[in-house]
């Protein structure tokens, strides 16, 4: 009469539908939670999920029900103390006591925050969202210029440097045994009929020395056939594979002269850290290299990069120069994918600043994916930035922002990054 | 009493991991004993789910099959959060009313909790499902899944033709009404899937070409306008808004009325729920008490199991007082746990006060009195009637009146022999789901005029309506295409305009 049935197996995640609906429905809220969250705390959290609150009367389903007011006569349990007429002062608040506010009157009214978890994936989804590497289309469209060679088993012709030996040489052995064995096996016969003339002692019989002849002649066709023929040749097959890009290189670079106090040093951390999170997205391989500089620009690891104090003047150029130096060393070879971050309080030594623009016009944008400059001040526009304000204009892969505080990373984010219509 | 039964028990299955031979155990001997008390029960069907699955059923209002929503997709969320972070257990069971009666039990569960589990669900509440006059009256057992099958298949149908958003928007207005939408006092006809396939073209055709005659009144001009009393439409107050929606909303499409339907027909299938909760859960609480107790006495179950399952019992039917940071108004498995037994004891053991308040049932047959009182009862009556001096007396009950034109409360009532009675009414009341709901009514449309709709709100006790009614309104309106609006009637009678949503759509823009 009973029937037990093991669902366990089916019908997994069945609220998916419902969940996605509601985040769809809520997008704008959990956008907005999002971006809050971003700014008030560290970038890495962002690998992880994120806890997103909307205020709950953003997402009440109303209803109609009774309020407050009016009479309620309500039976409450576990009498201690009153008899029949007390009269009590109303509790503050609606408190556990003998509240007369019926639950029934309050449901549905807490205007506590609705608080759920975001999976890392939705959490970065609804980040990177309308966000798009610029001229990553196109570079995707272009990209399968570079092809990798890759073995595909053996062929049969080929040039002579790819003649596999092994595999010719065996192919040779079994075409000799194939075309010798019909004379092998009738050698070996006459030779058996020779050896037992021989060992009755007629060895000079005229019977034996016919079988001498014939044996002579079938040595001589087993010799006939070649050792190797050009039939024989197999060739190691190579073929070409069309390799997508995968591998990105970011270069970030920062001003650690004096006047970049730990405030704005963290402001740019944030920034390359945003950076880095959204290539991880594009790209399986990403090479960092950190450049910091004063007077003189040096190669360093992060946390010397983000750490280490350092103070003096500014000469800008010996970042880039720098920069140029190892690009052209290390990733020339066009199967890197360059993007450049610059993050400065843009206060440069004055003559420096056309040097600066020169390097990056001329040497170091017609590689890049993309080059942003972010000015970390609070003030007028620096030297360093009318400068490269000029070469905004002639490259579509250069992009400069003004950023204050932190606070301001993520709209600034947004802003480099956002869609471009290609 | 144990050693001495005349066949030799063979023990149940201990320990606490399940199997499904164990299980198997469990239910034919709960069946068995089940069968003893008489208790008439639809098949059962146990489904074994992961607790992902059982909040899957939880967000979808416990039903295995539901329609998508994102409402849905919120409670699942809320649920999880809770459960993941332990603040919450989940609900040992859900049971769906239908026949096969599907109870689910989640595979995390002990075998003591399964067994508890079976008893419960697939007994307790099985057999009131089948017996309890609401349920018989307004569910359908053997349609509900299918039902609900040809709901969904029909919503994202839907939703394919018309938009995600379209639908989700007319859903989420249903919602707002979906206590609303059930009819009291009318006796439904029955339900079944292929009469409702078979009507629903018809009846699509045929109510949209009935709601034309809304407009078409138009243009009977009465000659003597103004000297008579304009006829009120509907001519009768309606209580169940979205079925008046349905009929005559003048805008709906034919598939916005059938997705109303839908809507109305769920709410229709909880009322019943809504009603008997106390009764339900005391009923169920009660036999899955009496049924292990009873093949404990039997010698079949072990002292470990009868442990684990008292404490969880224990748990379920705890009332915390008045005073304690626990209190959330009265737990019904605590009250109908308590009034069940209270009244097998009536009849089993009567005393002079009983047979003073209970001069019908005082010595009778208990499974007899259980079984009408099971069937021909819901909560707001099943207390009026059933609630002995003995039960207030243990849960010291007191009536506190909340007046707001007064300063102070007051006690109305205690556990005395003068507040029995009065204590008695005040909880039945609290049950009574006029007293409970607000009294909400379609009371005209102003079909010479503007065609807007006119709800009245007859307060219960000068108890207003929520905040949230403003809201309510802004989705009678998106549903009804018009004006519409929202009158509270005073003491004396007269009428105030509470909200009023404007609403001049028109399906096609008017020519400027």
């Amino acid at each position: 009469m009973v029937r037990i049935i093991d669902r366990r197996f089916d019908s997994k995640n069945k609220s998916a539908v419902n969940r996605q609906r509601f985040m769809r429905r809520f997008k704008q809220q959990i956008r907005k939670a999002v971006s809050e969250a971003i700014q008030g705390r560290s970038i890495r959290d962002l690998e992880n999920g994120e806890q997103v609150s909307i205020p709950a009367r953003d997402l009440s389903e109303p209803s109609l029900h009774h309020g407050k007011g009016g009479i309620w006569e309500q039976v409450f349990t576990g009498n201690d103390q009153f008899s029949s007429g007390d009269l009590i002062n109303r509790p503050l608040g609606g408190g556990a006591g003998g509240s007369g506010k019926g639950k029934a009157s309050n449901e549905g009214e807490h205007e506590d925050d609705f608080v759920f978890q975001l999976s890392r994936e939705e959490f970065l989804e609804l980040f990177f969202e309308d966000l798009e590497l610029p001229r990553l289309v196109r570079k995707e469209l272009a990209k399968i210029t570079d092809y990798k060679t890759q073995r595909a088993g053996f062929t049969s012709d080929g040039v002579p440097a790819n003649i596999n030996i092994i595999r010719s040489m065996r192919g040779a052995l079994g075409r000799r045994l194939a075309l010798g064995s019909p004379y092998a096996g009738k050698l070996r016969e006459l030779q058996r009929q020779l050896d037992e003339l021989a060992a009755r002692g007629d060895e000079e019989s005229d019977e034996a020395h016919a079988l001498r002849q014939e044996i002579g002649v079938l040595r001589a066709k087993i010799e006939r056939i070649p050792f190797i023929d050009s039939f024989d040749l197999r060739y190691n097959n190579r073929i070409k594979v069309p390799r997508p890009t995968t591998q990105a290189v970011m270069f970030c670079l920062m001003d650690v002269s004096g006047s970049m106090d730990e405030e704005r040093k963290s402001t740019g951390k944030r920034f390359f850290m945003l950076l880095y999170l959204f290539l991880t997205r594009s790209y399986e391989h990403i090479d960092v290299v950190f450049i910091r500089h004063h007077t003189v620009a040096k190669e360093v690891d992060e946390d010397e990069f983000f750490h280490s104090r350092e103070s003096g003047g500014t000469v800008v150029s010996s970042a880039l120069v720098m920069m140029r130096d190892i690009l052209r060393e290390r990733y020339a070879n066009g199967q890197w994918n360059i993007y450049g971050a610059q993050a400065s309080d843009g206060d440069n030594w004055d003559n420096d600043s056309p040097v600066c623009g020169r390097l990056l016009s001329n040497e170091i944008l017609p590689w890049c994916q993309y080059f942003a400059y972010i000015e970390i001040t609070a003030g007028e526009p620096q030297n360093l930035w009318r400068e490269y304000a000029k070469i905004g204009g002639e490259h579509d892969n250069f992009a400069m922002q003004r950023i204050e505080s932190p606070a301001d990373i993520y709209p600034v984010f947004r802003e480099l990054f956002k869609k471009t219509i290609t | 009493m144990k050693a001495t039964s005349p066949r030799k028990p063979e023990p149940l299955p201990g320990g606490s991991e399940w199997s499904t031979e164990s299980i198997d155990r469990y239910n034919a001997e709960i069946a068995r004993v089940a069968a003893h008390y008489r208790l008439d029960t639809y098949p059962v069907q146990v489904e074994i789910i992961t607790a992902e699955q059982m909040m899957d059923a939880y967000a979808s209002v416990g039903m295995p099959v539901n329609y998508h929503h994102w409402s849905f997709g919120k409670h699942f969320l809320a649920t999880e959060k809770g459960y993941k972070r332990g603040q919450m257990g989940l609900a040992y069971e859900i049971v769906i009313n239908s026949n096969p009666c599907i109870a689910y039990l989640m595979e995390e569960n002990t075998l003591p909790m399964q067994g508890l589990v079976i008893a419960h669900a697939a007994y307790g509440h099985n057999s009131f499902f089948k017996g309890n006059y609401l349920f018989r009256t307004w569910t359908n057992a053997d349609a509900i899944i299918d039902y609900l099958v040809f709901a969904r298949h029909y919503i994202s149908q839907c939703e394919e033709r018309y938009g995600e958003e379209e639908v989700e928007l007319l859903l989420d207005s249903c919602h707002a009404l979906m206590n609303l939408g059930v009819d009291r006092y009318k006796r439904p006809p029955k339900l079944s899937l292929a009469k409702e396939k078979l009507r629903q073209q018809e009846r699509a055709e045929y109510l949209q070409s009935q709601v034309n005659d809304l407009w078409r009144t138009l243009p009977a001009h009465d000659v003597k306008a103004g000297t008579r009393e304009e006829a009120r439409f509907p001519p009768e107050p309606e209580e169940n808004l979205l079925y008046f929606i349905e009929k005559n909303a003048p805008l709906l499409e034919a598939w916005q009325r059938e997705v109303v339907r839908i809507v109305r027909k769920i709410a229709q299938y909880f009322f019943p729920q809504r009603q008997t909760q106390v009764m339900n859960e005391g009923w169920a609480t009660f036999w899955h008490y009496t049924l292990l107790n009873h093949l404990y006495d039997e010698g079949l179950l072990a002292d470990s199991f009868m442990l684990e399952f008292l404490q969880s019992h224990t748990n379920v039917v705890y009332q915390p007082p008045y005073n304690s940071r626990w209190y959330n108004g009265i737990n019904p498995y605590a009250l109908g746990f308590a009034m069940w037994q209270d009244i097998r004891r009536i009849c089993q053991q009567p005393d002079d006060e009983d047979r003073r308040w209970f001069p019908e049932i005082a010595g009778s047959d208990w499974l007899e009195t259980f079984d009408f009182a099971m069937r021909n009862f819901k909560d707001e009556s099943f207390i009026a009637q059933y609630l002995s001096p003995k039960v207030m007396r243990d849960f010291r009950m007191f009536a506190i009146l909340d007046d707001d034109r007064e300063d102070k409360l007051k006690v109305s009532a205690i556990h005395d022999d003068a507040g029995f009675r009065r204590v008695r009414d005040i909880l039945s009341d609290q049950y009574n789901l006029g007293a409970r709901e607000p009294n909400v009514q379609v009371w005209n449309v102003d079909l010479r005029g503007d065609r807007s709709l006119t709800l009245r709100h007859t307060p219960y006790r000068r108890r207003p309506l929520a905040t949230s009614a403003e809201e309510v309104m802004r989705h009678v309106a998106r549903l009804w295409g018009f004006t519409v609006r929202m009158e509270s009637i005073d003491e004396a009678g007269q009428a105030t305009l509470m909200h009023e949503i404007r609403n001049e759509k028109r399906r096609y823009p008017a020519t400027a």
